[in-house]
């Protein structure tokens, strides 16, 4: 395979994977979301193994098997089966205002380019154009958790987060070191942990998996009683 | 370097030990033991580092310097004092049933493994690392936070949860775009993410990511300062956690995070040669001390309160690693120390206040002197101490950094001492009557040990009065090494 040919493929990848970022930014349901995150898991391992086999690094093979077992599989299963535990798959949330969200998306988007392109040219890498992208994403899946109402969706933007962080660490210097990699994706696998837990204390505290019905307790605290 | 690895797996050890261990008391008596055998090995390396100026351990993966070796000291000294106060106090909860001996089992397991986060961040070598050991420490305390189960604590925990998620994936961020730089010039690997490599190559790291790299790991790392406007965790997971938890995150937490954010300052003023990064700081740091001096006034329970105290000073030392000069970093330095000694001593007492009177509200809580005068006295020094009276160590680090405000800033001394004093008045405003006041009928009898907050308050008047000349000497080095940028 030809540079210029991986090249494009992860332009391509890129692109694929800002749609994505848009995609979950969008769905109403709850499954749909689920969807989309573990569509955007495999889409990074697959990035990651691609630009491990075009430039000959090794240790982002590791980086792109540890990335397809927690980020494609585990971290969606275990989200799935919280999800039919807590009997919200059928869910439906409402969105703050779609049509604004997706304005407000486009232009975060536009700012990222705006922002991140100066710096892009100072690189020689060939994933160098997925950066402006991959700020992109991180800032995106940040306004998820911003309109989302739901602890589960807030987590899935928090992971959405996560994975793009882990995308813009390829497109900017092709991964990096892998203890740090290896250090990051522990953290991410205990939060994950610590998320399910917290879904349960919820449920049995709340009654229910909206945020409001939270902040609500803590808001009470201010006012006179 | 023994002394060092001692330091580092004692609470790593003491952490999963505590975990298998099922009767409550026996698991206190051993976290006093585990971190004080910390703090004790933590000495002995604090003077090893002290007679050779900086050390790398274990190929230098670990970097110990003048900076960091003194707030391991300190991590370790507050660490200690807190054990030895939450054995009775954590012994009251579980009789009163806020806690069951499980989650009695968590909390020692998470506290000595938070004690681990906090070391690996302070000595590590790589920047990478720091992040995962802060996020690391994050985690133990999120469960910490949550431990009695109540709606506020769950709600408390989630929002400290996402909050500081968020912003320390910011903070990653930015990293990666340091190493985007650092790469280029470090090559691919772990080189170009340790510290010491870096400051040596400084000059040559692209000063525009350096500067778009500065803004995102402030936000990021300023998360979980607590720095307005991203500090709304801060009070909720200060008020609902256990108070043995409000004092270390108040006291050493936020320490780790200023850490990291101004070792990344010295890197950033290398590579820009500007005092980009400088102004940033100040400017976060100012308005920090404003609101939060402004919205202590409007607070009704007492732990949140206290935790408004935190956030202005946090933001002063802020405001004085951005000033940068030899005398501000001096005294952001001596004021780091001070405050964590004395505002872990301030938690202590509130802890035994709130647990004899039974509430946390400040309105219920009257006439502490006459129910129990040790507590009574504790609130009102430490508050005294707090506030900046001398003959205190507060008194002596704002002045310094008063003084330095007024060679570098002059104009900005004005909205500095409006601050302190705006925050000072909200803090006797709400003191005054809890100590003196009408007693309270409520009131029970509880068994304390004011014996850590007297150790604190006396180091705290110590170092008010004449700082120990090895201090001074380990102060004027680190903060040359802030200031110079280099390791």
């Amino acid at each position: 395979m030809s540079l210029a040919f991986a090249q494009q493929i992860i332009d391509g990848m890129a692109a694929l994977t800002l749609l994505i970022s848009f995609s979950l930014l969008a769905q109403h349901r709850m499954l749909s979301v689920l969807h989309w995150f573990a569509a955007q898991g495999w889409l990074l391992a697959a990035t990651a193994a691609l630009v491990a086999y075009s430039t000959g690094e090794s240790e982002l093979y590791i980086s792109a098997i540890m990335t397809f077992l927690l980020k494609g599989l585990l971290l969606p299963w275990m989200l799935w089966r919280v999800i039919r535990k807590l009997h919200v798959h059928r869910e439906v949330e409402s969105l703050m205002n779609s049509g604004m969200t997706v304005i407000i998306a486009v232009a975060v988007t536009l700012f990222s380019f705006h922002v991140i392109q100066p710096i892009e040219a100072t690189s020689e890498l060939m994933t160098r154009n997925s950066m402006a992208i991959a700020t992109a994403c991180v800032l995106l899946s940040m306004l998820m958790m911003i309109t989302r109402k739901k602890a589960i969706t807030q987590v899935i933007g928090f992971l959405a987060v996560e994975n793009s962080l882990f995308f813009a660490a390829i497109g900017a210097t092709n991964g990096m070191p892998l203890v740090v990699e290896i250090g990051i994706a522990f953290d991410v696998l205990i939060a994950a942990l610590i998320f399910g837990l917290f879904f349960f204390q919820i449920r049995n505290t709340f009654d229910s998996m909206e945020i409001d019905a939270m902040q609500a307790s803590l808001i009470h605290k201010d006012d006179d009683e | 370097m023994n002394f060092f690895i001692a330091t580092l797996i004692t609470p790593l050890l003491g952490g999963f030990l505590l975990g298998i261990i099922r009767t409550p008391k026996l698991a206190a008596k051993l976290n006093i033991f585990t971190s004080s055998l910390t703090f004790l090995f933590s000495i002995f390396l604090s003077f090893e580092v002290l007679g050779k100026d900086s050390l790398d351990a274990l190929n230098g993966w670990f970097h110990l310097d003048a900076y960091n070796v003194f707030l391991v000291a300190l991590t370790a000294f507050v660490g200690m004092t807190t054990t030895i106060f939450s054995k009775p106090y954590m012994q009251h909860e579980l009789e009163i049933g806020r806690v069951n001996e499980r989650r009695m089992r968590l909390y020692h397991s998470m506290y000595q493994l938070f004690q681990f986060g906090m070391l690996l961040g302070f000595t590590t070598n790589n920047i990478g690392v720091l992040w995962v050991s802060l996020e690391l420490a994050t985690l133990a305390t999120v469960l910490l936070v949550s431990l009695y189960r109540t709606p506020a604590s769950i709600a408390a925990a989630w929002k400290y949860f996402i909050l500081c998620g968020m912003g320390i994936a910011l903070a990653l961020f930015g990293t990666i775009l340091v190493f985007f730089t650092s790469s280029t010039i470090l090559g691919h690997g772990n080189e170009a993410l340790t510290w010491s490599l870096l400051y040596a190559q400084a000059g040559q790291l692209d000063p525009a990511v350096m500067s778009i790299a500065f803004c995102f790991l402030m936000v990021g790392y300023g998360t979980k300062v607590g720095l307005v406007p991203m500090h709304a965790w801060l009070p909720d997971a200060h008020g609902e956690g256990p108070t043995p938890v409000s004092a270390v995150l108040s006291g050493l937490l936020l320490n780790l995070a200023l850490y990291a954010l101004v070792r990344f300052k010295m890197l950033v003023d290398g590579s820009t040669h500007t005092h980009m990064a400088g102004h940033i700081m100040m400017g976060f740091g100012m308005v920090s001390l404003l609101v939060a001096a402004m919205s202590l006034h409007k607070q009704r329970d007492i732990k949140r309160m206290f935790s408004f105290s935190s956030i202005e000073h946090m933001a002063l030392m802020t405001f004085a690693f951005g000033i940068g000069t030899q005398l501000a970093a001096f005294a952001a330095l001596l004021h780091m120390t001070v405050h964590s000694l004395v505002k872990s001593g301030i938690f202590f007492t509130v802890g035994h206040a709130a647990q004899v009177m039974g509430t946390q509200k400040m309105a219920e809580i009257r006439g502490l002197i006459v129910h129990h005068p040790g507590i009574g006295w504790g609130l009102l020094i430490g508050t005294a101490a707090i506030a900046g009276f001398p003959p205190f160590g507060v008194f002596m680090s704002e002045f310094l950094l008063f003084t330095a405000t007024l060679e570098s800033y002059p104009w900005l001394a004005v909205p500095l001492l409006l601050g302190l004093l705006i925050a000072m008045g909200g803090l006797f405003r709400f003191v005054q009557p809890m100590v003196y006041g009408e007693t309270a009928e409520h009131a029970k009898h509880v068994q304390v040990n004011m014996m850590p907050v007297y150790i604190h308050f006396g180091l705290a008047l110590i170092l008010g009065l004449s700082i120990p000349l090895f201090l001074s000497q380990w102060y004027h080095q680190a903060a040359a090494l802030i200031v110079g940028g280099s390791i």
